[in-house]
């Protein structure tokens, strides 16, 4: 929950004061990373979280849970074994047909079952469609604080969860504590974290819960299912490589420069906002606060300005190179390269540039 | 039918300035908009009421001021507006906004007849949390969709209800029940343009006006501050990077040197990349 939701900014007087955290809170342990298993693959956010909740869980001295929610079978199982890979100390396991496909009302029992006889600490679940539809469901249940698309999470001296996020458009950042309610919740959207190292841990101690429901108590059916086709998809969020462009670039054919580009280092394509609303581009291919976080090693922008919104989402790329008309542009605050020059002249040279250095002969041509 | 939808008045945010020294949103001057993803549910509420018959009530909580985004809510069509106004809902955080508009819309309810379907915005741009909508849909006990990027089908004598749901690596067909909570996707409609009548009758109508008292609502340790359990513990402004971008020199430089020599510059920088390059690219 953000503070931009209230009426007006808390006083100062108040968010300084420590609460006693009531009695029946006082047994809640432990970090818990709810894994998010979809049509058989875990989505990768839960392990840049398993990352973030082991620091958690070190710091506070306790220890770190993956929540399994999935049918019976070996997606559920491999799912269970990446949890340890990934550095959970155990696993929570709910096996059920009836969560062989996500709804909510299954998924909203099983979790808070879990809470209500495990008791977490915190609970950290992926800002993804399925997490974010879950976890405001299971914060409302269970009556607790939810702190959704955290940037940064930490604990403070007294332990509790301090959880940080953008907000008014990422003009700011706040800082917000969950003091007399548990579990203390939190999501954070992919990529925003950083990839933990996999080790090849055996299968750690399982703890199996039973869902107390059936099929006929779920009203919501699933009717079926409809893949994106894999060719339309953008797989920017995980993509290595990054080329992006922006309103300088003028019109939408001229967006075929930054496709050209992409395709001959093998990147995806990205743009900023106002291209997706032009309708020049597809909104999943969209960087930024209310599109996608992209973490790839290298990220080139061009004909972009940098505005904060657009920032935000490209902030975690080893080198960002942008191209831009104006010298003041905000996006050389925190390129690493920048040249200032036409990209829709510049774009094509760059192409031909990379294709010369990276073809076969490359080194012959170098050499003579 | 009945529909309510739940919108937000909020600063207009590409127009917001944050005060360097206070690190305060500077607010003055700054318009106030409804919240541009609710106007996605608002369209998909007219388009039902059109089509189905009925009624779309415009429900928010706020300031009185507030009463500007509801006015403009009936320009496009809304056929009653609800204000939720009180100081006690002051600093609500999701958790006690999703109280009070929950207890406002139970009342809504026994005023105007029990809705069918209630529509939020996927998410506001200044909360930026999306729990609003599925937090109400909890404490009314309906059914929840969310990323919701086509209705398919209503049937309100069988209360049955198809969507297709956005979910992560696809689309979701769901079937299930009336009432239900609804929040809708950006991009899945635009809003119409309100018609002349409409707009003469906006600026008629009456709005409702309810206190907390009014709306039935008289447990005020679940609103406003009392009621929230987040707590902001501290507001900054991101740190700037140190340096700025280093500028490769553009002096007496044909594009094609400029390409080569920014090549160079980024494969010194991350060498790795030249090696996964030579293999993975130019394909
Ligand atoms: C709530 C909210 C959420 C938002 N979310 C996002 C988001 O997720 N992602 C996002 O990107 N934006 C987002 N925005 C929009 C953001 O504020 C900016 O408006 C947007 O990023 C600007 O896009 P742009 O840089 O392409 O266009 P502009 O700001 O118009 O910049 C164009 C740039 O191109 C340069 N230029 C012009 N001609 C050339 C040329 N020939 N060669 C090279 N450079 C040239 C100009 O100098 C300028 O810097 C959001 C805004 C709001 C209010
Ligand atoms: N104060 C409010 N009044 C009415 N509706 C609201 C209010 N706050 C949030 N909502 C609704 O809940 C949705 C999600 O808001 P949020 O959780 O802040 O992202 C919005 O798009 C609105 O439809």
């Amino acid at each position: 929950m953000s503070n931009a939701n209230r009426e007006a900014p808390p006083s100062a007087g108040r968010a300084g004061i420590k609460r006693e955290l009531p009695e029946h809170f006082r047994d809640y342990r432990h970090v818990w990373v709810f894994i998010e298993l979809e049509r058989g693959e875990v989505h990768p956010v839960s392990f840049e979280l398993l990352g973030e909740g082991r620091k958690l869980a070190d710091k506070l001295g306790i220890q770190l849970a993956g929540i399994v929610l999935g049918p019976p079978g070996e997606a559920t199982q491999h799912a269970v074994a990446e949890a340890f890979a990934y550095g959970a100390d155990l696993v929570y396991l709910v096996e059920a047909p009836l969560l062989a496909d996500y709804r909510n009302e299954p998924f909203t029992k099983a979790m808070t079952d879990l809470v209500n006889t495990h008791k977490p600490e915190i609970l950290l679940l992926g800002a993804t469609t399925l997490g974010r539809d879950l976890a405001g469901s299971v914060a409302t249940t269970l009556l607790t604080g939810l702190t959704a698309d955290c940037t940064e999470l930490d604990v403070d001296v007294d332990g509790s969860l301090a959880a940080t996020r953008p907000t008014f458009g990422g003009s700011l950042l706040c800082t917000i504590y969950t003091l007399n309610y548990r579990p203390q919740m939190a999501t954070v959207r992919p990529r925003v974290m950083a990839m933990p190292p996999r080790t090849d841990k055996p299968v750690g101690r399982v703890i199996r819960h039973k869902l107390s429901m059936t099929e006929e108590e779920i009203i919501t059916k699933v009717l079926g299912f409809n893949l994106d086709r894999q060719s339309a998809k953008a797989n920017l969020a995980y993509a290595d490589i990054v080329v992006a462009g922006g309103l300088g670039l003028g019109s939408a054919e001229n967006l075929q420069l930054v496709k050209n580009l992409a395709r001959a280092i093998g990147a995806e394509y990205g743009c900023s906002r106002p291209l997706v609303q032009k309708g020049w581009m597809p909104a999943d291919r969209q960087v930024g606060q209310t599109g996608k976080t992209i973490r790839p090693k290298l990220y080139i922008a061009a004909g972009i300005s940098g505005a904060i919104q657009h920032r935000v989402g490209v902030e975690g790329a080893d080198l960002i190179v942008a191209i831009n008309t104006d010298p003041n542009a905000p996006i050389f605050d925190f390129a690493h390269l920048g040249i200032v020059t036409d990209a829709i002249r510049f774009l094509p040279a760059l192409t031909e540039a990379f294709t010369r250095r990276l073809s076969p002969h490359s080194h012959d041509k170098l050499a003579s | 039918m009945h529909i309510v939808i739940c919108i937000k008045q909020v600063p207009d945010s590409a127009q917001i300035r944050v005060h360097p020294v206070t690190n305060t949103i500077m607010r003055q001057g700054v318009p106030t908009i409804i919240n541009p993803y609710d106007l996605f549910a608002l369209e998909e509420a007219l388009r039902l009421r059109d089509a189905h018959g009925g009624e779309v009530t415009v429900l928010t909580m706020g300031p009185p001021m507030a009463e500007d985004a509801l006015r403009k809510a009936l320009t496009y069509g809304a056929d009653r507006a609800v204000l939720l106004t009180d100081r006690c809902f002051a600093g609500s955080d999701t958790l006690a906004t999703s109280f009070a508009l929950s207890r406002a819309i139970v009342r809504i309810g026994e005023t105007f007849g029990a809705p069918d379907i209630v529509f939020a915005g996927k998410q506001t741009i200044d909360g930026d949390t999306a729990q609003v909508g599925p937090g109400i849909a909890k404490r009314l006990g309906l059914l929840q969709f969310t990323y919701v990027a086509k209705i398919d089908s209503i049937d309100v004598d069988a209360r049955e209800i198809t969507v297709k749901r956005r979910s992560e690596g696809g689309t979701q067909m769901l079937k299930s029940r009336l009432p239900c909570l609804v929040t809708m996707l950006e991009g899945t409609n635009e809003i119409r343009r309100g018609s002349l009548d409409d707009a003469m009758r906006a600026a008629r109508s009456q709005i409702v006006k309810w206190s907390a008292a009014e709306a039935g609502i008289d447990d005020l340790n679940k609103c406003g501050l009392r009621g929230s359990p987040t707590v902001v513990k501290r507001v900054f402004a991101p740190t700037t990077r140190a340096e700025k971008a280093t500028q490769i020199d553009m002096t007496d430089k044909t594009q094609h040197d400029l390409a080569d020599e920014l090549i160079a510059a980024i494969f010194t920088r991350q060498p790795a990349l030249e090696h996964e390059l030579a293999f993975d690219g130019g394909q």
